[in-house]
């Protein structure tokens, strides 16, 4: 599944400066391992050790916090909106 | 002109410390604006949290800001820097305050604003948490939303065209490049730490946003002793969740910082910060926010390296603000984990 991954400000080290990549994946997990492929280094800021969404990550699938679906098993469909955000501006 | 204006306010900084000084001695039992109930805040000896964790000649006091009118320690910057514009113009009838912040300074621009009579217009990102919008509404500051994925750099960007559609009409404080900012803490919180301490004060730690509460609460610490060790906080990354601090390395610096003025800086990862605002909750009874549960780290951090000293820190506001944000992501399971441990 080819996805368009919105990058913020913080990450775009990692992207070249670009505040959207392409990346492919049938869940946002693996998504988020080929932004890694693409991207290194971007993995960790995004998950803990354990290999879950850092709580100060939100990570949003067409406008929908993932938190509120399958978390990192949600499944991705093709040209699916992936941003990620951090919750800097301060919840809901 | 910033030198100029800060040299003069430094020497009526230091005239206005006398006043103050009876001010507290004597509570003010009665105010007549919510302006005067600005700063005086308590210090609490952190105590059960460190027990047993440090060499026996050495203390940890957290000031805590939460107790400003507004809610935090950003009451204080926004009476100043109104203060200062009103008192050389720039702010005068028919103008309107306006700043991008969704965060405390918002908060506090706009009680300031209401209670001098001027109208607030903030701008920020629709997705800051309800209890802030309601906040500020509440205040009757006006709301202009930007959008939710350009962040904090999307509501500068938009308060600048809105600043530049009708530049006659705005009064912009800008906290980053006010040199008031600073200058309130140098009139405030420095000596208000000088007299709870006792002139015992060894170290100041305090976590970093626009820098002004730690550039003028040292510069006046390390005025009345120069041995003063005054310590920046800041996040470990340029992706954080401490709200309201800034990643220096990664973001625009603000004019009011000036680094050489700092002894060491300490940088705190969001996620021990967020874990040591449960701890504070559940062991001190404060319950606080993120940049909070940063500062108590590093103040540990420079308690344990010393065998003697009195370490102050800040704790911007309480925690009340923040319940419906992802700080609170980690909480059930740090619970249930600590319940275990206790067990």
């Amino acid at each position: 599944m080819a996805v368009r991954v919105r990058v913020p400000t913080p990450l775009r080290r990692f992207t070249g400066g670009k505040d959207e990549v392409p990346a492919e994946g049938a869940s946002i997990r693996l998504v988020l391992e080929d932004l890694e492929r693409l991207h290194p280094g971007i993995r960790e800021r995004l998950l803990d050790d354990k290999g879950e969404i850092r709580r100060f990550v939100n990570i949003y699938l067409n406008g929908d916090d993932i938190r509120f679906l399958e978390s990192l098993n949600s499944k991705v469909k093709d040209g699916d909106d992936i941003s990620i955000v951090p919750a800097i501006a301060g919840g809901r | 002109m910033a030198t100029t204006f800060q040299s003069s306010q430094r020497s009526r900084a230091d005239a206005s410390i006398a006043p103050s000084l009876e001010r507290e001695v004597v509570p003010v039992a009665r105010a007549n604006s919510v302006l005067e109930l600005i700063g005086n805040t308590p210090l609490l000896e952190i105590t059960r949290l460190v027990h047993g964790k440090l060499a026996p000649g050495v203390r940890i006091f957290a000031k805590l800001e939460g107790f400003n009118p507004g809610g935090s320690v950003k009451d204080r910057a926004a009476r100043k820097m109104i203060e200062v514009g009103l008192s050389d113009g720039s702010l005068r009838p028919g103008k309107t305050i306006i700043d991008s912040t969704s965060g405390n300074t918002g908060i506090a621009l706009a009680m300031v604003g209401a209670a001098v009579g001027y109208p607030v217009e903030l701008v920020m990102a629709e997705n800051v948490s309800r209890e802030r919008k309601k906040i500020i509404e509440a205040y009757g500051a006006k709301i202009t939303f930007s959008d939710p994925m350009e962040s904090s750099d999307g509501a500068i960007l938009l308060c600048r065209k809105i600043i530049e559609r009708e530049p006659a009409k705005y009064f912009k404080p800008d906290q980053y490049n006010n040199e008031a900012n600073p200058l309130a803490h140098f009139e405030t919180t420095g000596p208000e730490i000088w007299r709870q301490t006792r002139g015992q004060v060894t170290h100041f730690v305090a976590a970093m946003g626009t820098s002004g509460t730690l550039m003028g609460t040292g510069r006046y610490l390390k005025s009345v002793n120069p041995r003063v060790q005054v310590i920046g906080v800041e996040p470990d990354d340029a992706m954080h969740g401490l709200e309201g601090l800034k990643h220096m390395a990664s973001s625009i610096v603000p004019g009011i910082y000036h680094e050489k003025e700092l002894d060491s800086k300490i940088a705190v990862g969001t996620e021990e910060a967020y874990d040591m605002v449960y701890t504070l909750g559940h062991d001190e009874g404060v319950l606080v926010g993120q940049s909070s549960g940063a500062a108590m780290i590093a103040a540990i951090k420079v308690a344990q390296s010393i065998r003697e000293g009195c370490v102050v820190t800040i704790f911007p506001d309480f925690g009340d603000k923040y319940l419906s944000t992802n700080l609170w992501i980690g909480w059930q399971e740090w619970h249930r984990k600590r319940s275990a441990g206790d067990r």
